[in-house]
């Protein structure tokens, strides 16, 4: 609903927009800064915004004491292995639901948006249970498996609103010229879907990336993520806040630049297509 | 339109994704329902079969439930108030023309792609602190004694957390439903002398209760289960212990597994009355 107007109530909306915007992206450029500082520069008084010594050391301290390397492998496993292992399952089923869609098709839909409901506090001790009794506590199976189960919902929803856009027409062409089910999905519908396929992966790389209930009670330290290794950071001792946020940048960084070009399908994927 | 085939084959590649949630959803539940009615302690060695509604009685009586479903309740209306009311404000005005509009909307959105536990990390340390943190320097510069947040104010210090990490969420999705409102209605309104109040209360405000409903309803669910944030922080004590916080306590921090998981199947059934009601509206939405 933008509107004409003039110059000077534009400036207005500018510098008040401007304003707010800065000072909610204020604590993220905060900890940003802090990351540069040496630690007795993090907690001067009056705090230091841009003019003090920039130093990279604490990225380097961070990756020495607590290896940091690690757990970044373990993020980058436990959500692009959970996203992809997600959509292997959800691309079929929501292929099948917005182009062969039965007269139960919306009650599946609506049943499976309902486990995503299911607290998962609720479930904790069984999964607990299965987890140690099968030996996979603490291991990347566990982790991948609980966290594409607890995203599968959210994923065939996007797909499905995503497919459901393709117009019928042009499968039904491929069918009349005999393409098999297998082709048709590989060489008509994959092409076609593939940009909702992407931002599909991309929204829930994010998800998964800073799931942090599932990784912190299912965890220990082999297939601890960054979300377990940040929690390690609650109790400190002396100085520590350039470090913390040397940490903590480095696990925000690539989400906060993947969520960025993923905004528009957020809406999407995080309200079931109820907002467009 | 399809053949008998197509059909059979589409069953057929619907069933991973059916069989696995289906399993998700009743293996675990089965066996929460099942513990609940156990007086299961394996610290203790204790295992009773068959205890009846013991758990619950014991779980609905015990002095910390109701101070922890006051807390839930308190934080989670406290995040939906601040974030439906800041979120409305920030969409109506991103949608106004500004310059830079689409880095504004970055900056604002942002928050939401931050890990909780660095979020909570993060605002615990550099900004509630109440000798090295941000607030304490803006306190002290002021001239007024810094506030020790987290144990003072624990419960609004999380609420403010959350809300920091929310208010984007809402933001986006208000945004994006404001986006759809038809400018002439509104010139139309203008001309006829409604002024600012009025055309928001009697056009904008209709136009996006939906979006406002699933907002709510959405950030109800993700809310209910707040964990990390409380985990790191304050770990559940100064009052900040959620039901869902209680329950994980009863779980793994002192092993009474009958107890937690009669309180576990509380939340479920809480879970469900307010999914009830967003399913209504998704399940609206899919008809058109």
């Amino acid at each position: 609903m933008a509107r004409a107007v003039s110059t000077r109530t534009r400036a207005i909306y500018t510098v008040i927009a401007w304003a707010i915007g800065l000072l909610i992206f204020f604590p993220i450029l905060w900890i940003f800064l802090t990351s540069f500082k040496t630690e007795a520069d993090a907690i001067s008084d009056p705090p230091l915004f841009f003019f003090f010594d920039w130093t990279t050391e604490n990225y380097g301290i961070v990756q020495e004491r607590s290896n940091y390397v690690r757990f970044l492998y373990n993020s980058i496993i436990i959500s692009v292995g959970s996203t992809i292992l997600g959509l292997l399952i959800a691309v079929p089923a929501a292929w099948s639901m917005a182009f062969v869609p039965g007269k139960r098709t919306k009650d599946i839909l609506l049943w499976m948006l309902s486990t995503k409901m299911l607290p998962a506090v609720g479930v904790l001790y069984p999964i607990v249970l299965i987890a140690r009794s099968l030996g996979i506590y603490d291991t990347y199976v566990l982790l991948i498996g609980v966290l594409t189960l607890i995203n599968l919902p959210i994923i065939v929803w996007m797909l499905y609103t995503y497919f459901k856009e393709i117009p019928v027409d042009i499968l039904e062409a491929a069918r009349m010229d005999g393409a098999s089910l297998r082709n048709e999905i590989l060489y008509v519908l994959t092409p076609m879907a593939l940009p909702g396929i992407a931002s599909t992966m991309l929204l829930n790389i994010i998800l998964a990336w800073n799931e942090a209930f599932w990784t912190l009670t299912l965890t220990t330290v082999d297939a601890a993520p960054l979300t377990a290794f940040i929690a390690s950071y609650s109790s400190p001792e002396g100085l520590f806040y350039a470090k913390l946020s040397a940490a903590s940048t480095m696990a925000i960084a690539p989400i906060l630049v993947m969520g960025w070009f993923s905004q528009k399908q957020l809406v999407r994927g995080l309200t079931f297509g109820a907002v467009k | 339109m399809a053949t008998q085939h197509s059909r059979s084959a589409a069953r057929l590649m619907m069933t991973p994704a059916v069989i696995l949630l289906l399993g998700w959803m009743l293996v675990p539940l089965v066996m929460t329902l099942y513990f609940s009615f156990l007086d299961y302690r394996p610290l203790r060695g204790a295992f009773d079969c068959c205890v009846g509604f013991d758990n619950y009685v014991r779980f609905f009586t015990s002095s910390s439930f109701w101070p922890s479903v006051l807390t839930t309740l308190q934080m989670v209306g406290g995040v939906l108030a601040i974030t439906v009311i800041g979120g409305i404000f920030l969409a109506m005005l991103l949608d106004q023309p500004i310059w830079g509009q689409g880095v504004v909307r970055i900056l604002v959105i942002a928050p939401f792609f931050v890990m909780p536990t660095v979020s909570a990390l993060v605002w615990k340390n550099m900004f509630m602190n109440p000798v090295n943190g941000l607030f304490a320097y803006l306190w002290k510069f002021f001239g007024l004694t810094p506030i020790d947040w987290l144990s003072e104010l624990p419960l609004f210090s999380i609420i403010f957390i959350v809300s920091w990490q929310w208010l984007p969420f809402a933001t986006l999705i208000l945004l994006t439903a404001i986006q759809s409102l038809d400018s002439e209605q509104l010139e139309a309104a203008e001309m006829d002398g409604a002024g600012v109040v009025n055309r928001f209360f009697y056009i904008v405000l209709p136009h996006l209760a939906r979006a406002i409903t699933v907002v709510i309803l959405i950030q109800t669910i993700f809310l209910l289960s707040i964990f990390a944030e409380i985990f790191v922080t304050t770990g559940g004590s100064f009052g900040t212990r959620t039901l869902t916080y209680l329950i994980y306590q009863r779980v793994i921090e002192s092993q009474n597994i009958g107890l937690g998981s009669a309180g576990g199947i509380f939340a479920v059934i809480l879970a469900n009355i307010i999914a009830i009601f967003l399913m209504k509206i998704v399940g609206r939405n899919l008809d058109k």
